[in-house]
């Protein structure tokens, strides 16, 4: 499995890197901001796309409006310090599958990947 | 100040300390800061805008600074590791992030973290409001919050004037 990681902070993507390695996850992309996300994500095609909300350049929830204009079924996930209900609800309508706020532990960031998969794999044969 | 502004930062970094790095943090009484300095020599400094204006600090003696982000990445770093700056900007920015969400019906952005390692550094303020100091105690070391912070209209009223 192929996933993309997209924070600003090399240090959250080592740790998500970490939680992704123990769940036997190694094929990470990683990308700063949306802008550098776009420019990699037609190539790389990810199975699974992590991204933070607040970054330069091109914040996340820009990313994923982007990146639903053409792909509406790889199975995103928003991991944030954007904790506001309004937030989760304006990120979930912009088309991501699950939100994580930060900080988190590496047993829930590991639940909610799991779950993601799981739901976006039976939409997948439910199709 | 209004304390509904400050009571968020303490729920907030006692919830990032505990659950990014397993680390207890006792928080002291708040005080008003009367020296232009930073507490310590570490700043990670987040800007606030929106229905609030302001920032926030959180300040570090050097040597804390290095556990702590040591705890967080899981490795041995120092301030002159090329990715301490980063480390210390994710800490304020789950620090302020998880603050701003306890502002009850006010929309608030924050900025993408800066950070300042150096003794005697000041940061300037952008309101009148006063900064409050939340001094901390972890078994890393001391910390202290610096919240400058106050009403948008406020800030606007206090600028007129």
């Amino acid at each position: 499995m192929k996933i993309l990681l997209i924070d600003d902070s090399k240090t959250m993507r080592n740790i998500q890197k970490s939680v992704l390695a123990q769940l036997g996850h190694t094929t990470v992309e990683e990308a700063c901001d949306g802008q550098d996300a776009l420019s990699k994500v037609g190539a790389y095609k990810p199975d699974l796309i992590l991204v933070d909300w607040n970054m330069p350049n091109m914040d996340g929830l820009t990313f994923v409006k982007h990146f639903r204009q053409t792909n509406k079924t790889t199975p995103m996930i928003m991991v944030t310090t954007e904790a506001e209900k309004a937030r989760v609800i304006e990120a979930i309508k912009a088309g991501v599958n699950n939100y994580v706020v930060k900080p988190f532990t590496p047993d829930l960031l590991s639940q909610r990947i799991n779950e993601t998969l799981a739901k976006c794999q039976q939409s997948a044969q439910a199709a | 100040m209004d304390p509904q502004y400050i009571k968020p930062f303490i729920a907030s970094i006692q919830n990032v300390f505990s659950t990014m790095m397993q680390l207890p943090v006792t928080v002291q009484a708040p005080k008003i800061k009367d020296n232009p300095s930073t507490t310590y020599d570490v700043s990670g400094i987040i800007g606030l805008s929106g229905d609030v204006v302001g920032s926030v600090v959180l300040s570090f003696p050097k040597d804390t600074a290095e556990r702590i982000v040591s705890l967080l990445t899981g490795s041995q770093m120092t301030a002159d590791s090329p990715d301490f700056a980063d480390a210390i900007g994710e800490i304020v920015n789950m620090v302020s992030g998880g603050a701003k969400a306890s502002f009850a019906g006010k929309k608030v952005s924050i900025s993408c973290p800066s950070v300042v390692v150096g003794p005697g550094h000041k940061v300037a303020k952008q309101t009148d409001a006063p900064t409050i100091v939340i001094p901390c105690a972890t078994d890393c070391g001391e910390v202290a919050i610096e919240v400058t912070i106050q009403a948008a209209d406020a800030a606007v009223t206090a600028k007129a004037a």
